[in-house]
């Protein structure tokens, strides 16, 4: 187990967990809207300079030629900048990947608000309530190097479109017992708890394990469950969640229609547990990541705060 | 209500047709399709006719037994509002039974408005929306162009179509790339739904704008089979560029009242109208 201080950018490990499925499979391609450098892939680009296909700065052409690569027998990885990569080809992602089940595994890097300061035109906050209404796309929100490894491991793996969501906010790698397993469509449990239950994903997993810390000194049994597989989601896990009576989603993401709109979606019409998201109300003023995130209460604090309050 | 008689027993059944015969068959079938449908998109049905035709009976490598088929080549209908012709010409290629054409647009039918690849074997993409086809069918020659002995791929835009930005995103990708493998045929008819296309945004010199583009450009007559078997053979093209083919076209092509008039984009026949047609598609 590395120590907790030790953090870690996941678009390297996603790099790598490509890097590895190509040299396995040369059906994988990886096709980028000029996001070489932004998706790490330039060790790709060195090792399989004919199966990086760089489409130029064109979103909407990028997604379709994803589509066309996957109709020709190959496995597409397009990836580029989450919030470029889902807004401007919407349509596509639609038509041509969810409509169609084309077999197209879209990765958004630097989701969130990865870029800070840079504003919300670069932010991606609603990626995944856009795409989670679809329901024909598998979308996975991992939490740390290695989640992000099976993730795209997953994707390699399962026919169909998948969007993976990858921070480019550094994680450490979060304390889980040997052979763990990850598994599509399955929420993980990372702490046992029993007052309360703390729904995370992405980069406020480990935020949300540190909150249960927290509240563990106060007397307060606190569940931690990562939630990376948003669709399809573990609805077992979120109705067991519920039996606690109360339960906090932590999201870098929009509050509508994200985790906390999920979870509500399932709590609401069949339990009577209590609920606060924590999330982004909209767009957000100019500030850096950590100064944005605080301000939304996406710290241990701040999901300690809105623990209090609803399991009090 | 059943087909007629002569339309039951279609000529897209028989092997030795010909090209001219079956686009025939093509236009005679769409327009009782949307007929029956009170539903569809004549006016590029029949545009486009002669074009489909010549692609399934002339151009193109596949089997119908066996859709999947790795090195087929590929045809994307990125005008996927035109089904009643490209169903039509799927069925008479073999890719599903005839008779399934009076089912279009019916109830929980696999003929749905606008073409689903789920529903129906033939159908390579989903189309409808458009501008959508094209960057398809350019990911498509890619994965060809890895390929020992690369498939060709077809895709066939409506003129209209081509004021969606996303089709010269992927020309300029296409180009970039050389994909001698990959045929543009424009549907050159000049009207979209509402007015010319010259009246609406203008899209001359078209043919201009693609040697800009990097592709090699051929004009040709639409409905000319012996042109199109001539343009549209399979790569890869000596040029070693992608080719534009610029089909000029008449909308609503072989029916006197719909020829040339925008309001047959999405119009449907009354009862004389529909037997007008077939008289005048009889021969």
């Amino acid at each position: 187990m590395s120590g907790a201080s030790e953090t870690f950018d996941c678009r390297v490990a996603f790099a790598e967990a490509l890097e590895e499925l190509a040299e396995a499979d040369p059906r994988v391609v990886a096709v980028v809207n000029d996001s070489v450098g932004s998706s790490k892939l330039g060790g790709f680009k060195k090792q399989f300079p004919d199966r990086l296909i760089n489409v130029g700065i064109a979103e909407q052409n990028m997604v379709g030629v994803g589509a066309g690569l996957a109709n020709g027998g190959r496995i597409p990885f397009v990836s580029g900048a989450a919030c470029f990569l889902t807004a401007r080809a919407m349509e596509q992602i639609k038509a041509d990947l969810a409509y169609a089940g084309a077999n197209v595994k879209l990765c958004g890097m630097s989701s969130g608000i990865a870029y800070g300061e840079l504003g919300a035109t670069h932010h991606s906050i609603e990626d995944v309530a856009w795409l989670r209404v679809m329901g024909d796309i598998t979308i996975l929100v991992p939490s740390d190097p290695w989640e992000t490894r099976e993730a795209v491991r997953a994707a390699a793996a399962n026919e169909g479109p998948y969007f993976v969501r990858v921070s480019r906010l550094k994680v450490p790698n979060l304390p889980r017992p040997d052979g763990a397993e990850f598994r599509v469509g399955r929420a993980e449990e990372l702490r046992a708890g029993e007052d309360m239950a703390i729904l995370a994903n992405g980069i406020m997993v480990h935020r949300a394990l540190d909150a249960a810390e927290m509240l563990a000194r106060e007397g307060v049994s606190a569940r931690v469950v990562n939630m990376s597989s948003m669709s399809p989601i573990d609805e077992e896990a979120v109705l067991a969640a519920a039996e606690t009576g109360a339960i906090v989603t932590a999201e870098e993401g929009s509050v509508r229609g994200g985790l906390g709109g999920a979870v509500a979606e399932i709590v609401a019409t069949r339990s009577s547990c209590k609920l606060e998201i924590l999330g982004f109300p909209g767009f957000l003023p100019t500030g850096s990541v950590e100064f944005l995130l605080g301000r939304h209460g996406l710290t241990a604090e701040g999901i300690a705060d809105a623990a209090r309050k609803v399991a009090g | 209500m059943s087909p007629s008689p002569d339309l039951a027993q279609p000529i897209g059944g028989d092997a030795g047709a010909s090209c001219a015969e079956r686009a025939n068959w093509i236009r005679r079938r769409s327009i009782q399709m949307v007929y029956e449908a009170k539903l569809g998109h004549p006016g590029g049905d029949l545009s486009s006719a002669d074009i489909l035709a010549t692609l399934y009976f002339g151009a193109m490598r596949y089997d119908p037994s066996n859709p999947a088929l790795p090195s087929r080549d590929r045809f994307v209908m990125s005008k996927g509002h035109c089904t009643g012709a490209f169903y039509s010409a799927l069925a008479a290629a073999g890719y599903f039974p005839l008779e399934e054409l009076s089912t279009y647009m019916q109830p929980l039918s696999r003929l749905n408005g606008h073409p689903n690849r789920k529903y129906l074997p033939g159908i390579e993409t989903n189309t409808g929306p458009l501008g959508h086809g094209f960057p398809v069918a350019v990911g498509m020659a890619i994965a060809g162009s890895f390929e020992p002995d690369p498939f060709h791929v077809y895709v066939l835009v409506g003129d209209g179509e081509l004021q969606e930005g996303s089709n010269w995103e992927a020309a300029m990708t296409a180009g970039h790339r050389r994909l001698s493998n990959l045929t543009l045929i424009v549907d050159r008819n000049h009207l979209q739904q509402g007015a010319a296309t010259e009246d609406t945004v203008s899209l001359e010199p078209l043919a201009d704008k693609w040697r800009a583009f990097g592709w090699t450009v051929e004009e040709c007559d639409g409905h000319d089979i012996d042109g199109l078997v001539r343009v549209l053979a399979p790569g890869p093209h000596e040029s070693g560029r992608p080719l534009c083919v610029i089909a000029e076209t008449v909308k609503g092509k072989g029916v006197s009242f719909m020829e040339g008039q925008a309001s047959w984009h999405h119009g449907v026949p009354d009862k004389e109208q529909y037997e007008q047609a077939l008289r005048e598609l009889g021969e």
